[in-house]
């Protein structure tokens, strides 16, 4: 078995007889004497590091990565620099605990000073936090957080919302005893005109996603409005957060809070964990903000230094009057972002407009294909939908081929029926989506 | 330092990206695009010196001893790390079908046996991403579990002992919290939880040991008062590596307790992050946990493994399934050691802390001077010329140490929590002690140096008020 202990018998005998005590077991008397288990845990034999690494290897192989993947819908595979797994993998930051010591983690606390920066400046907001779990569970905090602050108990939600996200709102809004809301959609949007007839006084925010879940950019200036004119917030999430790159800001589109999921920033998809959990909002909101933030200040010298800062917010000093619980974060996963947007820089632009024209190439490809039509006409990002004859059967031919065509939307969305959301990045190749095209093609043909 | 922004200049880059290899349609329409775009434009030597430099400012587990209590900042095996990097882990979206699944789906099954097995607990959900994230799902189960039941009751009790996220938690969950003191002896107060448990008593939040590292000798009886009100008992699991292997929480009567794989389970704290937090539940609660949870079905002697949802469950608390590649940690870790490394484990963690409380104890005061678990608490009443544990814990980090977590728990004016972990030889806590009592002479024959420290970081004392008091959360030029 594998062993960390670097204490040897002779140690541990001298230990104790240092304590006062013959044995280890008189160090639980405590426990209740009837309740000690007399029998090992029921757990395999431990085994070595050889038979350890044999083991998972098996067990890794039992998964299956896809030859070809259309599989978008809040997770995606994107580029990831060696840069930043050569940053991630320093112990400095592996082993390193959250920086309550600040002259000890003046290196995270300034990288979470630079994220915060990046992530502020790319939503378009004034301050970030230092990352959440997920988008998933931040937009759920932000929600809190507009109730809070408005002192209102009701949240309209965009059905356009990643379905995810939206039970994760729906689970907390519960615990919290608030209303949510959902805005109906129309060509693939937000229906504005369901929203205008449910939006009230009494609502703290809208919560809208863009691009959706569809792909599709929302008119956030015009929901925006909407929420401002009935005294409500506006709350704008994205699940891909490489359209920032060439999208308008959240922020100068009128949202009050920004919430992102950040795994499209150098961060594998990793079967859906860790991912990054974005957070940022206007001034107004700064100190209802959940999570860390770190401060600059100075240090005895007047050097420049960095510190948490406004940890009046938080759950170790308010306890019940804390704005959220939130204590661990996603700390190696911000830094892998910063990395990453170090390195990609403004070419984040180029990055996401490649996104943008191969999601358009092959939305103009597969239109060619006898059997695939359009259903949304609104202008989409790197993600969008097509209506795909006997697409449960197609989908599961293509599987056999290890080709995964997309995610099937009546899964989420029942009156969505035969509808496919596709995915393309900047690692989709020309020929992939031309393979693609020509397997559907078969596959389509074969099943008529 | 300076930051990563001043380091920026024009014309500059750390990547090329690609030609397009598609027909340029140029379709974005104006309106959508965005005018400007700030961020660093360094060459990726700049980019790796800066990250590097920044990483020599920081220090971790790897580096040396970080006795922070609570957090059980043990040593994470390397081969864990090589094992989640395996692509065939972290490559895999979350969407395949389960047939391109099975070897992850298998782990999880796996590891949520394993933690049941370890907690004496009938079910478990890996989503939760954090201890405190566990705890929301736990509370918000309380919540359901009584309103099937159409009890309406709204309050939660806790120590006042307890970490902080436990009274967050409450109040995420519409309860209310109800304080018990803790006793001389650092336990429970019995007679003050018997004096409070009513009719409206959701339950009662316990961390066990508890975070003056005192095993509730009274658990049983605890236990039996919440249980005789009809009220239910969620463990705090951040401190499960004292026992683990040694006693259940589930045989002791516990309904629910989360998991810090991030601290019993060894898989590294990333500056905070990322962690995982699952939540162990008893059968009769089973029902409530995040949708989806694994199973294993067998059809002639072959297993596969399936997502189950249940239609009583709370919902979702994150998306997808829960931080993966934290778990595959957590399995390698757990199948590393076995049963008997678990159990040794946690041995060695009681017996580091219980060593050098009983080195310590002779210079500083041990407010409850008493067997302890996996940590203790020590004090700076015995301190000459007015130093704090504030002074000493900076003057620790001159010595090479992390400190340990201070000014907690809240019931110990000018606490110092320490907590060694089993992966530390008794050479380094002989050093550590060795350096606490020299910080104490110090104090007595040299007192700014203490005062003022800490000296050899990369800055001197941080001044957090300044911070606050003017916010600059944003780099600006």
């Amino acid at each position: 078995m594998t062993n960390y202990i670097p204490n040897s018998d002779k140690d541990k005998k001298l230990m104790m007889d240092a304590i006062g005590i013959k044995n280890t077991d008189e160090l639980f008397t405590d426990i209740p004497k009837e309740k000690i288990l007399t029998n090992p845990l029921n757990l395999p034999r431990g085994v070595s590091e050889i038979e350890l690494r044999q083991n998972m290897k098996d067990i890794c192989k039992k998964n299956i990565i896809p030859k070809l993947s259309f599989l978008g819908a809040g997770c995606y595979n994107h580029f990831i620099p060696s840069t930043v797994n050569s940053v991630i993998s320093r112990s400095e930051f592996l082993t390193a605990y959250t920086p309550y010591q600040p002259e000890i983690s003046q290196g995270s606390l300034q990288i979470m000073y630079e994220f915060q920066s990046m992530i502020a400046s790319l939503s378009g907001m004034d301050a970030a936090n230092a990352s959440m779990y997920d988008g998933a569970s931040a937009l759920a905090e932000a929600a809190s957080v507009t109730c809070l602050s408005k002192g209102k108990n009701t949240i309209l939600i965009s059905k356009s919302v990643h379905p995810e996200y939206r039970d994760v709102v729906r689970t907390y809004m519960k615990a919290r005893d608030v209303n949510v809301i959902e805005i109906e959609i129309k060509d693939g949007v937000t229906d504005k005109d369901d929203l205008k007839n449910r939006v009230n006084e009494d609502v703290a925010a809208v919560i809208v996603q863009s691009p959706n879940f569809f792909g599709i950019i929302e008119d956030q200036e015009k929901i925006s409005d909407i929420a401002h004119k009935n005294n409500a917030l506006m709350v704008s999430c994205v699940t891909e957060s490489i359209s920032l790159g060439i999208l308008k800001s959240p922020g100068s589109l009128g949202a009050d809070i920004f919430i992102g999921e950040g795994q499209s920033f150098g961060l594998t998809p990793s079967f859906g964990g860790p991912h990054l959990g974005l957070f940022a909002v206007k001034k107004e909101l700064v100190r209802k903000m959940p999570g860390r933030i770190v401060g600059k200040t100075s240090d005895a010298d007047g050097k420049d230094a960095y510190v948490l800062t406004l940890q009046a917010r938080e759950q170790h000093i308010r306890r019940e009057k804390a704005c959220s619980n939130i204590c661990t974060n996603q700390g190696l996963c911000a830094i892998a972002a910063s990395v990453y947007l170090s390195t990609v820089g403004k070419k984040l632009k180029d990055l996401a407009y490649q996104n943008m024209q191969k999601a358009h190439y092959a939305f103009d490809t597969l239109l060619q294909v006898d059997g695939c039509e359009k259903v949304f006409e609104n202008p989409f990002f790197n993600e969008f939908v097509l209506k795909v004859k006997n697409s449960r059967e197609i989908k599961s031919k293509l599987e056999e081929k290890n080709i995964i065509i997309g995610l099937l939307l009546e899964d989420f969305y029942p009156e969505l029926k035969d509808c496919i959301l596709f995915c393309v990045t900047e690692l989709t190749r020309k020929e992939d989506i031309d393979d693609l095209a020509k397997e559907l093609s078969v596959a389509i043909g074969d099943s008529l | 330092m300076i930051t990563i922004f001043e380091k920026s200049k024009g014309g500059v880059s750390a990547i090329e990206i690609l030609k397009l290899d598609v027909p340029d349609t140029g379709r974005i329409p104006k309106e959508l695009e965005r005018d400007f775009l700030e961020l660093p434009e360094v060459s990726e030597i700049e980019v790796i010196r800066h990250y590097i430099q920044l990483s020599r400012r920081n220090f971790g587990v790897d580096l040396g001893f970080y006795p922070l209590g609570s957090c059980t900042m043990k040593y994470s095996p390397k081969i864990n790390e090589e094992i989640a990097n395996f692509e065939g882990f972290s490559g895999l979206h979350p969407y395949v079908p389960l047939s391109f699944s099975q070897g992850s789906l298998k782990l999880m099954y796996g590891l949520s046996s394993f933690l049941k097995e370890i907690s004496g607990m009938d079910a478990v959900s890996l989503q939760p991403a954090a201890g405190a994230h566990g705890e929301l799902t736990g509370i918000m189960i309380m919540k359901v579990y009584f309103e099937k039941k159409q009890e309406k009751r709204t309050k939660i009790m806790i120590p006042d002992s307890a970490h902080g996220t436990n009274p967050a938690t409450v109040t995420m969950c519409g309860f209310t919290c109800m304080q018990v003191k803790s006793s001389s002896k650092g336990s429970l107060d019995i007679d003050d939880l018997k004096a409070k448990i009513d009719s409206d008593t959701v339950g009662l939040m316990l961390t066990n040991p508890n975070t003056l590292g005192i095993f509730d000798e009274n658990i049983l009886e605890i236990i039996k008062i919440v249980h005789d009100n009809g009220s239910l008992v969620y463990c705090d699991g951040a401190n499960l590596n004292a026992n683990m292997g040694i006693v259940r929480v589930g045989d002791l009567g516990f309904d629910m307790i989360h998991f810090n794989l991030h601290k019993t389970f060894s898989t590294p704290h990333g500056c905070g992050g990322p962690g995982s937090g699952p939540l162990g539940v008893k059968e009769y609660l089973a029902e409530f946990l995040p949708n989806p949870t694994i199973i294993e079905e067998k059809n002639g002697g072959r297993e596969s493994y399936k997502l189950d949802y249940s239609k009583n469950s709370i919902g979702k608390v994150k998306a997808f399934y829960g931080n993966f590649t934290v778990l595959v940690k957590a399995y390698a870790y757990i199948m590393g050691l076995g049963a008997e490394g678990i159990k040794n484990a946690a041995e060695n963690a009681v017996l580091n802390a219980n060593y050098m409380m009983s080195k310590l104890k002779k210079h500083y005061n041990l407010p409850y001077d008493r067997i302890c678990q996996h940590e203790f608490v020590i004090d700076d009443s015995r301190m000459e010329n007015n130093v704090t544990t504030n002074d000493i814990a900076k003057r620790l980090l001159d010595y090479g140490f992390h400190a340990p977590t201070v000014y907690f728990p809240l019931i110990v004016k000018g606490a110092m929590m320490i907590e060694p972990t089993e992966t530390e030889s008794k050479e380094t806590l002989d050093r550590f002690c060795d350096v606490m009592i020299k910080i104490k002479e110090e104090s007595k024959t040299d007192q700014d140096k203490v005062k003022n420290a800490p000296w050899k970081m990369p800055v001197k004392r941080v001044d957090a008020v300044k911070a606050a008091r003017e916010l600059d959360v944003v780099f600006n030029k």
